[in-house]
């Protein structure tokens, strides 16, 4: 295995130097980074072009400057890495530092979120094959498939902020939209029931009575505008997430998981008030990561508690719910912040931005409502990278649990008594999930250059801008340095992904 | 020609049960045949190809063609050079160069002097999408085809003779998905731009086969070990003849779906590109350059935005679905979609065994 690993690690890095040479070249036999200013008339534009010729080493080949590249970026073997400088004689590690961290937080939401979906979706999808839900997925799938990044970012922007916006100034939803959209909701959530038409119905009608009544409750209160859940709709939430994920994880017939998971949800509604204090009082990252650890060692400790056996199952579904608990907690905090943040004069009324990454104006230390501020930031380029990658996770979800639904074990499964529940989550889910693991990397990829484009339209300043800079200004160090992280990220990516389905799945032996 | 699915007697079915079914939709029939038969089933398939059929013929006959001496003329009125008057009348807000489409059948239906409106200048928007539909066209079907020569090619030789000459090929597949095609693309087309679409196509073309080559080698691995190509050998047949002539048809049907998804990643990549300004540039016109320069417009003069879009997502969904229709048409493993009526039918069968 070792062997297998060194040996792929030593291609990859031939491969790594060929193709950075390809690009060094191309680049910049393509572009003549001092083409502007042999054509200016300007007296400084010669002192320029003999300043960038010293700094930028322009007057080596590029074949033979591109070990000078290389040289300085092999320094990172001695503990000084050299990128090269930038034209603006910045170095190009500084740009990059700035930059990832930017791309990352972008892509790493988008990808979670859009794989939590897709999943869900697709999963659902084939197990419903044929049914409306399925067409309606799939024809849902094919258009996102094919609508560009681009436009969908310039519509969100538009209707997703400006639009939105606005109706925050006086909201309220007209009964006539109230009624059209709890007729979409109760359709979504019937057909994703399915069953006969008497089912049909009688889940149609009750989706759209909840989602009536939600949306009457939020015109009533003025939700929009003050938003928050409360000890009352986060107890509620929270027990029936514990009831959900029971029955998902164990069934309900586990009373001791069953118990568990309440004690979790329970746990959560009491410390409601006490974990107020300690939010107002001190908010970092520092107490979430130790209020998480709690939860999941409180998790732990309750599958102790409440079975002597088969405790693993128990502790997951104690340590879900309990994590959940807690996220719901954490949203209901953010949101009590919001009327101070939109109140505040640099965003004077008009929460959701169009443009860059933080508001440089906002002037508060307060921890959550800086966080809310970088949330609100996230929430439109995230959705539309999100929008762009969920088609890939239902498609490919949808696919590959059919495929495994065929297999004989399944018929096995379910011919020696496993309850359908069983059947899907242990025996056809787990396996499911073994062609995504390879498929997620690529995925991850593909992420990064559609956030190229998303940077642009909302002005981010992250390794896409950085790109598209370094093409437009003849910036060939910039552009290898947005290059080489960019094919790393590639090589590790395929590395990693073989050595995850080898380990997932016994059937294959690398390296033979 | 029944297009939408089989009719057959009830009695029939009665008699011949299931399988009888299976065995009577291949009885023979050649591959083509099946493969007609099934995606002429696949309803939105089906529909998807008369859309597509209908924007091509409908973009291409829409403006003046020039080849070379020869010049067919199209039916629209204005042409990309035309600058028209700017229409002030009616329009909203004080805007200029509205669209005159209308399709209230209350008051006047009718496309009007400018169904998508004019750009700022006053040249007809109807004109400037249809050709920049046409430049998109052209550049991904240019890309497809590239693309998928390439790929056949390198991966049938790579899968046919192995060893060596495989693991060369497939590190120089390794070695062009290392390079991250966005950046690539946008360097060369910033300097291939002055050349024209043309040239960016084939350069994407050269790029993006990648992925095909790997596919096709695979299905090449698993092929060339059939006993078929044993015979084939035995009767004396050429490497060549064996390549091309005994496994190739038997891939064509991976090869063409996955040439379909090319060709739909194709639109959008040129249209990302030509966004960013790495693509086509002006005086060209292509759907997505004319969503960027029309961008910032989009508060006051939505149609200048909504047109190209409109095309874009049309001609990508349309190829999408194709290539769905093709995938389940090649599937040997596809199974008919169970009916109701299959459902009714096999419980009276029950019935009558009974």
């Amino acid at each position: 295995m070792l062997n297998y690993i060194l040996r792929r690690i030593g291609v990859s890095v031939m491969i790594l130097l060929g193709s950075s040479f390809l690009v060094y070249n191309l680049a910049a036999y393509a572009s003549d980074p001092l083409a502007e200013l042999r054509l200016s008339t300007d007296d400084g534009a010669k002192q320029r072009i003999i300043a960038l010729t010293r700094d930028l080493q322009l007057d080596v080949p590029p074949p033979i400057r591109y070990f000078l590249w290389l040289k300085g970026v092999l320094g990172v073997f001695v503990g000084h890495m050299n990128l090269g400088n930038t034209r603006d004689a910045s170095t190009v590690q500084a740009e990059l530092a700035y930059a990832i961290p930017t791309t990352l937080r972008l892509v790493f939401v988008a990808t979670f979120t859009a794989l939590l979906v897709g999943m869900a979706l697709g999963v659902i999808s084939a197990l419903r094959q044929y049914s409306r839900f399925d067409y309606g997925m799939t024809f849902l799938a094919f258009l996102l498939y094919s609508l560009p990044i681009f436009w969908v970012a310039v519509l969100l922007k538009q209707f997703m902020a400006i639009q939105f916006n606005n109706f925050l100034a006086a909201p309220h939803i007209p009964i006539k939209w109230m009624v059209l959209m709890s007729i979409f909701t109760g359709i979504f959530w019937s057909s994703l029931f399915g069953g006969e038409r008497k089912r049909f119905w009688s889940v149609f009608a009750g989706a759209f009575a909840t989602n009536l009544v939600i949306l009457w409750a939020i015109n009533a209160t003025n939700w929009y505008t003050n938003p928050g859940l409360g000890p009352i709709l986060i107890g509620i939430l929270s027990f029936g997430v514990a009831i959900g994920m029971t029955a998902l994880s164990t069934g309900l017939d586990n009373k001791p998981a069953r118990n568990a998971a309440l004690s979790m949800a329970g746990i959560g509604l009491v410390i409601y008030y006490p974990l107020q204090w300690l939010f107002n009082h001190s908010g970092s990252f520092v107490l979430i990561l130790v209020l998480l650890s709690i939860t999941i060692g409180l998790g732990y400790a309750s599958s102790f508690v409440f079975s002597k056996i088969d405790r693993g199952p128990i502790a997951r579904t104690a340590i879900l719910t309990g994590v959940i608990t807690g996220l719901l907690i954490l949203i209901d905090r953010v949101m009590q912040s919001w009327v101070e943040y939109s109140s505040t004069d640099a965003v004077n009324y008009r929460p959701v931005p169009t443009f860059g990454q933080r508001n440089d104006q906002l002037e508060s230390t307060d921890f959550w409502i800086n966080n809310l501020d970088t949330i609100t930031h996230l929430v439109l380029p995230t959705l539309a990278l999100i929008l762009i990658s969920l088609a890939g996770w239902i498609r490919y979800s949808r696919g590959s649990l059919l495929e495994v639904l065929n297999q004989d074990y399944i018929r096995t499964a379910r011919a020696k008594g496993l309850n359908e529940r069983t059947v899907i989550t242990r025996h056809a889910f787990r396996n499911m999930m073994l062609p995504l693991s390879s498929l997620f990397v690529g995925e991850v990829v593909g992420l990064i250059g559609g956030a190229v484009i998303t940077e642009r339209v909302f002005g981010w300043q992250g390794m896409g801008t950085l790109g598209i800079k370094a093409i437009n200004g003849y910036d060939l160090n910039l552009l290898m340095g947005v290059n080489l992280l960019l094919s790393i990220l590639v090589v590790m990516g395929n590395l990693i992904s073989d050595l995850v389905y080898s380990a997932l799945d016994p059937r294959i032996r690398l390296g033979k | 020609m029944k297009l939408f699915g089989r009719k057959t007697s009830e009695g029939e079915l009665l008699a011949g049960g299931e399988n009888a079914i299976a065995n009577k939709e291949v009885e023979g029939l050649s591959q083509g045949q099946i493969v007609r038969r099934r995606f002429f089933r696949h309803r939105a398939a089906v529909i998807a190809l008369v859309t597509l059929t209908s924007i091509i013929v409908f973009v291409l006959s829409a403006l003046d063609t020039k080849m070379g001496p020869i010049r067919i003329p199209g039916w629209w009125k204005w042409g990309v050079e035309d600058i028209p008057e700017l229409r002030f009348e009616d329009c909203p807000g004080g805007t200029t160069g509205c669209p005159t489409l209308s399709i209230n059948p209350n008051s006047h239906f009718g496309f009007g002097t400018h169904p998508f409106g004019q750009d700022d200048i006053g040249r007809d928007y109807f004109a400037l999408v249809m050709n920049g539909a046409r430049r998109s066209l052209m550049i991904m079907f240019v890309i497809g085809i590239v693309s998928g020569f390439i790929g056949v090619v390198v991966g049938s030789i790579s899968g046919f003779y192995g060893k060596k000459i495989d693991s060369v090929l497939m590190r120089l597949v390794d070695f062009l998905q290392t390079v991250p095609t966005i950046i690539i693309a946008a360097v060369i087309g910033k300097a291939a731009g002055k050349v024209g679409p043309l040239y960016l196509a084939l350069f994407l073309g050269i790029l993006g086969w990648t992925g095909l080559a790997r596919l096709v080698r695979a299905q090449f691995l698993s092929l060339r070990e059939m006993e078929f190509v044993d015979a084939a050998r035995v009767a004396g047949a050429s490497n060549l003849r064996i390549a091309f002539k005994h496994i190739l048809p038997n891939a064509v049907g991976q090869i063409i779906v996955s040439i379909t998804l090319i060709m739909a990643g194709a639109i959008l990549t040129e249209t990302a590109l030509s966004y960013l300004g790495f693509g086509v540039v002006p005086p060209d016109v292509s759907l997505g350059l004319l969503i960027s320069q029309y961008e910032s417009a989009f508060t006051t003069r939505p149609w200048l935005f909504w047109w190209p879009g409109f095309f874009i997502i049309s001609i990508a969904l349309c190829v999408n679905f194709i290539g769905d229709g093709l995938r389940d048409a090649f599937d040997p493993r596809q199974r008919r979609r169970i009916t109701k009526k299959d459902r009714l039918q096999a419980k009276l069968q029950v019935k009558a065994g009974e």
